[in-house]
């Protein structure tokens, strides 16, 4: 018996071997879907929407950015990692003829603005520092969280912006201008401190790839509505509300968008394809050189959803018994002696004799302190010094 | 286990509480949603829905950490940054006192932040400037602009509203934002403190696209301490959100139009008080759905409390002037603004109220028509207006109202002016009745440019019926280029002036015996002292003044100017100094060579 089990164990192996090399190209099939799931390496999502114009007549520019922001918490970004830039209120702007709406479809089909819209920087909080500190992470410490772009290096940030642009810069506001050089400096200080894991970014100005030439850091991707010395063009105008709803590029790009849903494996060739030249007037542009993936590999998910990885597990965990009781100590209230009672609301008397507040006392500023120093000093020369016995 | 559990019960319960019997309700905070409908004189519906959270714990010691009705973001702030007192409006349009009535709770158009910090703080500025950072985030609002350029201390307005245990006006600090939108963005978080979100209740009316379609769009937030039982010896914590609409008949189109042409109605309801010609027109009719496209279908399952009143009070004391539909389960009277008043009430947690429908969709019809007469005017009002020409010099004069006929009552008028309007004090008049009124108080604090805003408040006796006319004159200063707002051209906002008074009242105000908690939201706001008055905040018109602004262009207009001038002049000057001359051989040759010349020249070698 001891003789015959090696024989039957050997064969048992090549059994097992041969199921074992079956299973290992079964297994690597299984395998590659998995080297799939977790290639793109990031694990959250972040997205900085960014209008940079003011006015009524620049309508287009905040549906523009309503609308990427409405596909964006569509796919599945909470509001807390979308920082919503808007240069302007054109929802509730006295010249809206239906209030809290803002559309981007003509005979007011679809409403971008929505019950739900967090804006967190809004009308004068535009600008080129406060968009350049968002990015970099250098806001003063009272920022407030909702305010901050707090993404790590495992995280892929979508920056999108719209507005009037020219060769080599944006404009915000029609008081500023940011350059590409600025921009890029910033997506650098974004790398060295490892704030990104891959970096997509959106343009719709005209002139917009001129913003994308400049850029010099790993893992950016950039897409531009229109090249160098091309106009953008808006799309249609709405003759209820009297303005251009929408950009042409973002118009598409809404309509492709509107069919991905958090599950699709669309990539980003697709996109790439969106608007070309018959429908947009414009040649869309983009820049992959930078971006170490193939963007044939790219999930549009990747950018604007927020899949998150989660793992299933069977396993029961139990808690802790002496939570159940920790919420029954009551803390004793501490009763006061006397009744307290509100205050008079106007208290005429009371105010009548109220005294002056008593100005704090500030010591001379230079100028008294000079000017007496000269005084002194002229009555001195012109005097002579023995008579300071006679002064003190 | 569960013979510990039972054990710490027990203990408990035989420990028992301190000197003086406190009850402890089961989880201790408790919710009441409310929402009043008062129709106004001119035919438009005001809404106003009160959402008050009520937690017996004391915010300010210990740490508390658990969180049920009362929002986690609003607690944690009152308890790190010892906060006694918070309230904060975000209000668009303005309340047209003379048309509309006095208003319940007013705010000014823009945003309006009032703190009382506890005495224990002792950088009051610097809690203040993280207070409104912190704000900011939660309401999604620029209140981060909010600095010492526009915060002041006032010193006779503002005492708080809750218990108090001394008045130290330095803990106070006060600000207004005349310049802030207030759109969908500030409503969802809003709508995120409640507790049953707007999900269920009263709250499922709260949808955006009606609520900014309106005259006047008001939501609050106040926090106070407030007593806790009849024998006040325990504070509780009271949140109050409140939301004031005023819901325009012409504007949102909704409603059948009158018997007259709507162009006649419109006159009516702009001019209702100067109007003295018999007008038979029926105003429109409202109901739930047509004001807010949605109806009640439940109470919000977390709430104690949760009732519509609707103002039903007849007129001229004759039959009533108003139908409702529901009829209502009962009838509430109360004294409001020295008025009495009759409400119908339906309680929405009675389980009477959705026998019949699955909803409630309440319907005011107005009986027979108004009759122009019959439009009161408030005791008080006022108005404020800038005048002046040109770009330099300006005045800006406030006309305040007293309409009682034979009592006279005394008003505080507090007005916040920014540094760039400079406010010549010794051109301030005060003119009643063409004499002049000197008032009992005056506390002025000049501004300092670039830190400090003016600060005016008086104590002003208003006789009866007279109308009193304060004037002051300003010039306006030039700010330094970089400080102009994107669009100067706009304007620049001096925000509303705020006017307090205890109005008296014909008919006594406080009823014997009434129990804080049983009597409706909207009589409790202000805790009234006196029975013969009731305090009253009005606010003005906030006022638009254009500054000398300056031609944007012309920076880089002159710098191009310059440099080309320097260039001339330098680079003439540089080549009359360097340049030397000599002599060139004429050239011969035949055209190769000629044009070699040429080349050669151009690169600025000699030639062959």
């Amino acid at each position: 018996m001891a003789a015959s089990l090696p024989a039957a164990g050997r064969v048992r192996a090549a059994a097992a071997l041969l199921l074992g090399c079956c299973g290992a190209a079964l297994a690597s099939g299984v395998q590659d879907q998995a080297e799939q799931f977790f290639r793109s390496g990031h694990t959250n999502n972040w997205a900085v929407l960014v209008c940079t114009s003011r006015f009524w007549f620049n309508y287009r520019h905040v549906a523009n950015t309503l609308s990427v922001y409405r596909s964006v918490k569509r796919l599945g970004i909470p509001d807390s990692h979308i920082v919503l830039m808007l240069a302007d209120d054109m929802a509730c702007n006295p010249r809206n003829p239906k209030p809290a709406t803002v559309f981007s479809h003509k005979n007011m089909e679809l409403n971008v603005y929505g019950d739900d819209v967090e804006v967190d920087y809004r009308s004068y909080e535009v600008t080129v520092e406060n968009f350049l500190r968002v990015l970099t992470g250098r806001i003063p410490p009272s920022t407030p969280r909702s305010k901050r772009l707090l993404s790590d290096d495992r995280s892929n940030i979508l920056i999108y912006m719209t507005g009037h642009g020219g060769n080599g810069f944006l404009k915000f506001q029609d008081s500023e201008e940011i350059t590409n050089v600025e921009l890029a400096d910033a997506f650098e200080q974004m790398w060295q401190k490892r704030r990104y894991n891959e970096l997509l970014f959106i343009i719709d100005t005209c002139q917009g790839a001129s913003m994308y030439e400049r850029f010099y850091s790993p893992n950016i991707m950039a897409l531009a509505s229109s090249q160098v010395g091309e106009d953008s063009l808006s799309h249609q105008p709405d003759l209820g509300i009297g303005v251009h709803l929408m950009d042409r590029y973002t118009f598409y790009v809404l309509e492709f968008l509107e069919e991905i849903h958090p599950a699709s494996q669309t990539n980003m060739n697709d996109l790439f394809q969106v608007c070309p030249k018959s429908l947009c007037v414009s040649t869309p542009g983009h820049r992959t050189d930078l971006f170490q993936r193939d963007p044939q590999n790219v999930l549009i998910t990747d950018f604007f959803g927020s899949v998150r990885k989660v793992e299933i597990t069977t396993e029961t965990i139990s808690l802790d018994p002496n939570l159940a009781n920790f919420e029954r100590k009551l803390p004793k209230d501490e009763l006061a002696t006397e009744p307290l009672k509100y205050a008079e609301q106007l208290p005429v008397a009371q105010i009548i004799h109220q005294k002056p507040k008593q100005k704090d006392w500030h010591p001379p500023g230079g100028f008294i302190l000079g000017l007496w120093a000269l005084i002194i000093m002229v009555f001195f020369k012109t005097y002579g010094i023995k008579h300071m016995k006679h002064i003190f | 286990r569960g013979g510990m559990l039972a054990a710490v019960l027990l203990l408990l319960t035989a420990a028992g509480p301190g000197p003086g019997p406190v009850p402890v309700r089961a989880g201790r905070d408790a919710l009441r949603e409310e929402l009043l409908l008062s129709p106004l004189p001119d035919g438009d519906v005001a809404a106003t829905f009160q959402f008050r959270t009520r937690w017996d714990a004391d915010l300010q010691r210990g740490a508390v950490s658990h969180y049920r009705l009362f929002p986690k973001a609003l607690g944690q702030l009152v308890a790190a940054l010892g906060v006694r007192e918070l309230h904060l409006a975000l209000t668009q349009g303005f309340w047209r006192t003379r048309v509309w009535g006095q208003p319940p709770l007013q705010a000014p158009a823009g945003a309006e932040l009032w703190v009382w910090f506890q005495p224990t703080v002792t950088d009051v500025d610097k809690a203040w400037e993280e207070l409104s950072n912190i704000l900011s985030g939660i309401f999604c609002a620029s209140l981060n602009f909010i600095d010492s350029t526009n915060t002041v201390t006032p010193t006779a307005s503002f005492k708080p509203l809750g218990l108090a245990n001394g008045t130290d006006h330095h803990l106070l600090r006060y600000a207004v934002l005349p310049r802030e939108v207030v759109c969908t963005e500030n409503l969802t978080p809003w709508k995120k403190l409640l507790p049953c979100g707007s999900k269920a209740g009263l709250a499922v009316l709260l949808k955006a696209e009606r609520l900014f379609h309106s005259s006047y769009h008001s939501q609050a937030v106040h926090i106070r301490p407030i007593c806790r039982d009849a024998s006040c010896l325990a504070v509780s914590w009271e949140l109050r959100q409140t939301l004031t609409v005023v819901f325009d008949t012409f504007s949102s189109g909704q409603g059948k139009k009158g018997k007259l042409g709507s162009s006649a109605l419109w006159s009516l309801s702009v001019h209702s008080t100067s109007l003295s010609l018999p007008l038979t027109l029926l105003p429109t009719d409202w109901s739930l759905f047509k004001m807010f496209s949605r109806t009640l279908t439940d109470a919000c399952p977390l709430a104690s409390q949760s009732k519509v009143y609707v103002d039903i009070s007849p007129k001229n004391k004759e039959k009533e002037l108003l139908e409702v539909t529901p009829p209502p389960a009962s009838v509430h009277e109360a004294i409001v603004q020295g008025d009495k008043r009759t409400y119908a009430v339906y309680d929405l947690l009675s389980p009477s109220l959705f026998n019949t429908s699955r909803s409630l969709n309440v319907q005011l019809k107005w009986k027979r028509p108004q009759d122009s007469s019959d439009l009161p005017t408030p005791i008080l009002h006022a108005q404020r207006y800038v005048s002046g020409y040109g770009l330099q010099t300006g005045e800006i004069s406030t006309l305040i109202y007293n309409t009682h006929p034979y009592r006279a009552f005394p008003v505080v008028l507090l007005e916040t002016v920014p540094w760039y309007l400079r406010l010549y004090v010794h051109t301030l008049t005060i003119i009643t009745k063409g004499k002049e009124n000197k008032p009992s108080y005056i506390h002025y604090q000049p501004a300092q440019d670039r830190r400090r805003p003016h600060l005016l408040e008086m104590l002003i006796q208003l006789p009866a019926n007279s109308v009193t006319k304060i004037t002051i004159q300003f010039e306006r200063a030039l700010l330094k280029w970089t400080e102009y707002t994107p669009d100067p051209n706009h304007g620049f906002y001096v925000s509303s002036s705020v006017l307090s008074a205890l109005v008296p009242s014909v008919i006594a105000m406080k009823d014997v015996d009434v129990d804080v908690e049983q009597s409706s939201l909207f009589t409790s706001l202000f805790p009234s002292s006196d029975g013969s008055s009731y305090f009253v905040r009005l606010y003005t018109e906030p006022l638009l003044v254009n500054l000398p602004t300056p031609d944007f262009s012309m920076p880089y207009n002159v710098i191009c100017l310059t440099c080309t001038v320097v260039a001339v002049c330098y680079g003439s000057f540089y080549n009359l100094l360097t340049r030397t001359f000599h002599v060139e051989e004429p050239s011969r040759g035949g055209l190769a060579k000629r044009l070699a010349n040429i080349i050669r020249k151009f690169r600025g070698v000699p030639p062959l």
